[in-house]
């Protein structure tokens, strides 16, 4: 075996370039439709978060042709598979740009894979929607990022746990896998809380691997960690996967929600789908979208997910609210300039203001990011949320962190005369650096 | 229909209110129709704190159901109600007496929200009122709660309880409890003192919380015992610490034995470098999946015997898809190395594909028997039961296995095949089917490894990919074609991930344990026990 070890790993890269290569497949059409490019990983570990989106886009376009289209044409969707390959990603969005020539591609959800992607999409002047709740620290022109930036998720509910209902935590410990979007979420997160006078050995931190399955250490480090005397709660950025055995190691070792809360910005309807939610009662997650959020507009788009899906187990989760919003920008958009030319696209969509599923309207700005409420849940037996509080008004996406002493100075706003997304308002000159 | 039961309902309450007997009952109840009227968590608050000062055992009934998410408000008429779901429809309890009161649509009723601050205070209320209740898991539950939030009003209700209390245990926690008030009350420091005493022997994280905030709040001799008490906890819980963690890499190690035992054979023995390993222990997890959706639909009453029915169907799934994989590819790569790697790297993607097309990409639930869920406390070590049971589990499958191997006409076959093939051709050994059992056998054991890891793992197509590296990892350190390697090699590997894991963290953990690996390696190619003969340096 020894010495074998590169030829096997070039193999592997190998195998899964060919895996995603079989999978893709383009669809040829006339010429008098318009493209939508859907990048969504369809295999690999991403599969599971990401299939759900292709879904809801396919659904999404077929809702708009029912209607008649765009600028007369009828929509077509182009799916490709990335096969949750960050180098893939480029490759695939190049190969929807330049041979498909899509109008704008919906795609991606982790931090690396649009990473990947952006120089693709700056360089062939396209546009991309990403849907995820990330760590923000970054705005491009031909991006428009419709879920939640550290602002409308992560400070919230910070700032929810540190009040009266949400128990007036004390101590603090960030939880969370190891990669950028925990790491700068929590580096802003940490200079809040000090900021708001939580001394340094109240907050532990504390990072696991993708895909980490054995919680016993860190759980029992969790429960060491609360016997202070304090009120302790958890803010966890663990991803994916990695949370099902978490959970069910909190649930084993008797942590319950009304000692140690756990407050998720990662969990969401399809994550509890997996689980037996009765021992995660009162275990908490911020997001801008809930499944159980009692309004008309809601209930319609739930109602129609179960029509598509043919099944009404489905659940509906967050990142699907953000591509209903950014595909329904996209499409006011595209009516408002016209045309599908990207170039002329992206200039009509600051402004745009489109209902959200939450009963209000979501406005998108001249950095790029969209207006939001912010929801606080408790999981429930039956693996749904219920809000417990909710931010009075809607909170503005803030790309540049205003806690971290490299971006504090910095603003976006893409329309001219600016049309800058690092603007150093200190120094006056577009081109400041963030922390990654 | 509506309009007639409400007026029967009114009725009744019109003439439980006349009743003079049930006075008491009637003034809860118009304390209860309150839940109806107030909006917002504080409102529910001030009701629960009025209903918890009338000290009626009456008000456990619709306290417990409002901390469970069950107290209902009818919209019609903003009467209050106990829940239990049913279905698509609801069915309505008194909430005081708890006889039945008729059955709701879900539109119809609104359920009375509660949130972790609301949960605790009701857990409070309750504490005192559940102090002599007839089963002493509520009467500890209730002590341990009193415990953890102190007060002054509890020492009277706990004295009375300890009169009161049989139990030997029960008392103890009761006279703990009173301490932990004690000493937030303004008795003598001479009490105090003695509190702290009492707390500090107690010994675990519940006391050493308590007495850190006693510290930070007391002076003179009380806070001086505090400190001295806190030291000694510490120094005590230093030890369980590291119990704690042999324990825990015990545990990671049985969990890693679990994966590599079928590679042991596949890899360890027959040398084939079976990269859909992963995707047996997939299967098996899958098809626990599957037993538990069928006895859930069909036998409910089965539920805590799920596991045990899909042990051997698990078996089958994984055995006979390992003999299908053999026959028909693997049995033409004998000796090509990486052939044999690539086209089972094929085969792991095709299988993960089919399972995703087929249950879905996203996580399946699988549920814990209640005899897996759950944990109890050996001194200050919380063992959790799924985590013995696979430790149990784990190494029966290994003696099961050794048996096999080393006892029976078949495993003679087998070492006989493995240590020199042509000869044992020669003896009249029908190698390729020996080479199609092992091979199934291998797999199927990954397969009930899959029954045992659906427990305390994600059940999605990406099951296997987790576990392969490990199981290599395990095989190779362990020594390759020696089960006893691999039984050596997995609990070391858990021990020592699990004692560097606190000091180092889980990352830097994990990498530490690949250099050591590596390093060991480089010492010892053949891994910890060496298998000698003539073939193995063919």
């Amino acid at each position: 075996m020894r010495g074998n070890f590169s030829t096997i790993t070039k193999m592997f890269s190998a195998g899964v370039v060919a895996a995603g290569l079989i999978v893709s497949a383009p669809a040829r059409a006339a010429e008098d439709t318009i493209k939508v490019g859907i990048l969504h990983s369809l295999s690999g570990t991403m599969a599971i978060s990401e299939t759900t989106l292709k879904d809801a886009m396919l659904m999404l376009i077929e809702e708009q042709n029912a209607k008649g289209g765009l600028l007369g044409k009828k929509l077509e969707a182009v799916v490709v598979d990335p096969a949750s390959n960050w180098p893939l990603f480029a490759e695939k969005a190049r190969e929807l740009i330049s041979k498909d020539k899509v109008s704008a591609v919906f795609g991606c959800w982790t931090s690396v894979s649009r990473k990947s992607v952006l120089p693709v999409f700056s360089e062939l002047d396209n546009i991309l929607f990403y849907p995820v709740q990330y760590e923000g620290e970054e705005s491009e022109r031909n991006v428009f990022y419709t879920g939640a930036a550290p602002n409308q998720q992560a400070i919230p509910a910070v700032d929810y746990l540190m009040s009266e209902d949400g128990g007036s935590v004390k101590r603090w410990v960030l939880e969370g896998t190891d990669y950028v979007y925990p790491r700068t979420t929590n580096k802003i997160l940490e200079a809040y809380l000090k900021a708001k006078g939580v001394a340094a050995e109240d907050i532990m931190v504390n990072y696991t691997p993708f895909g980490f399955s054995d919680w016993q250490t860190e759980v029992s480090a969790i429960k060491k960690f609360g016997s202070a005397g304090k009120k302790t709660a958890v803010v966890s950025t663990v991803n994916g996967d990695a949370n099902v055995p978490f959970y069910k190691e909190l649930g084993n070792q008797g942590i319950k929600a009304e000692d140690i809360p756990v407050m998720a910005f990662s969990v969401g309807e399809e994550e509890l789908a997996g689980l037996d939610t009765a021992p995660l009662v009162g275990h908490l997650a911020a997001w801008n979208y809930f499944e159980s959020v009692d309004t008309p507009e809601n209930k319609k788009f739930i109602a129609n997910w179960h029509k598509f899906i043919k099944n009404d187990k489905r659940t509906t989760n967050d990142p699907m609210e953000a591509h209903y919003i950014g595909f329904n920008m996209w499409v006011k958009a595209v009516e408002k300039a016209g045309t599908t030319d990207p170039d002329k696209v992206i200039d009509a969509m600051v402004g745009v203001s489109v209902p959200n599923l939450t009963g209000g309207y979501s406005t998108m700005m001249p950095n790029h990011h969209i207006t939001k409420p912010v929801l606080i849940g408790e999981i429930q037996a039956d693996g749904q949320f219920e809000t417990v509080s909710q931010t009075p008004g809607l909170v503005m996406g803030d790309e540049w962190s205003d806690y971290l002493p490299d971006s504090k100075d910095l603003i976006s706003d893409w329309r001219a005369p600016l049309s800058c997304g690092n603007f150093n308002v200190a120094t006056g000159r577009c081109g400041g650096k963030g922390t990654n | 229909m509506i309009l007639l039961r409400t007026l029967g309902l009114m009725l009744v309450f019109l003439v439980a209110s006349l009743l003079p007997s049930n006075a008491a009952e009637a003034d809860l109840r118009a304390i209860v129709a309150k839940f109806a009227t107030g909006t917002g968590f504080a409102a529910t608050e001030a009701v629960v704190r009025e209903l918890a000062a009338t000290g009626d055992p009456l008000v456990e009934r619709p306290l417990g159901a409002l901390a469970e998410g069950n107290l209902y408000i009818r919209e019609a008429d903003s009467a209050v109600f106990v829940g239990n779901e049913a279905g698509d429809s609801v069915t309505l309890l008194d909430p005081l007496s708890g006889e039945k009161a008729g059955d709701a649509a879900k539109a119809d009723i609104t359920k009375i929200k509660v949130n972790n601050t609301l949960r605790r205070v009701i857990r409070d209320a309750l504490g005192t009122l559940t102090l002599r209740a007839k089963d002493p898991a509520v009467r500890i539950a209730a002590a341990d709660t009193m415990f953890k939030t102190p007060d002054a009003a509890n020492i009277e209700p706990l004295d009375a309880a300890i009169a009161a209390e049989t139990d030997a245990k029960v008392k103890a926690l009761f006279e703990q409890a009173r301490a932990a008030s004690v000493l937030v009350s303004d008795k003598p420091e001479a009490d105090k003192l003695a509190a702290i005493a009492l707390i500090g022997a107690r010994g675990d994280r519940d006391a050493l919380s308590l007495l850190t905030s006693v510290e930070a709040n007391a002076q003179g001799a009380v806070k001086d015992a505090a400190t001295a008490a806190i030291a000694n906890i510490n120094s005590t819980l230093a030890l369980w610490d590291a119990g704690q963690n042999i324990w825990y890499g015990i545990s990671l190690g049985s969990v890693l034995l679990l994966a590599a035992i079928g590679l042991a054979i596949t890899f360890g023995v027959m040398g084939v470098i079976n990269m859909a390993h992963g995707e047996m222990v997939m299967l098996g997890a899958y098809t626990t999946f599957v037993v538990q959706q069928v006895i859930r639909t069909s036998f409910p009453g089965l539920f805590d015997w799920s596991l045990v029915i899909a042990l051997p169907l698990a078996f089958l799934v994984a055995a006979s898809v390992g003999l299908i994989i053999e026959r028909g590819v693997i049995r033409f790569l004998y000796g090509r190395p990486l052939e044999t790697l690539l086209a089972t790297w094929g085969v792991s993607l095709v299988l993960q594909q089919a399972v995703r097309s087929i249950f879905g990409p996203t996580n399946q639930e699988v549920g814990n028997p209640s005899w897996m869920s759950g944990s109890f406390d050996v001194g200050q070590l919380a063992v959790t039961w799924n985590r013995l049971w696979i430790l149990v589990f784990a190494l029966t499958v290994f003696g099961l296995l050794l048996y096999v191997m080393k006892r029976t006409p078949w495993g003679l076959q087998m070492r006989a095949v493995t240590a020199n093939r042509r000869m044992a051709a020669s003896m009249g050994i029908r190698t390729p089917w020996v080479d199609a059992l092992t091979f199934a056998l291998g797999s199927g054991i990954a397969g009930i490894a899959g029954v045992a890891l659906s427990q305390i793992d994600n059940v999605s197509p990406n099951l296997g990919r987790g576990y392969i590296i490990d199981s290599f990892m395990v095989v190779v350190f362990g020594g390759v074609g020696n089960l006893w390697g691999t039984l050596v090699g997995a609990f070391s590997l858990g021990i020592v991930n699990k004692v560097l894991e606190p000091y180092a963290g889980a990352v830097l953990g994990k990498i530490v344990v690949l250099v050591l690996i590596i390093l060991f390696i480089q010492k010892r190619p053949r891994g910890l026990f060496a298998l000698k003969g003539r073939a193995v340096e063919a």
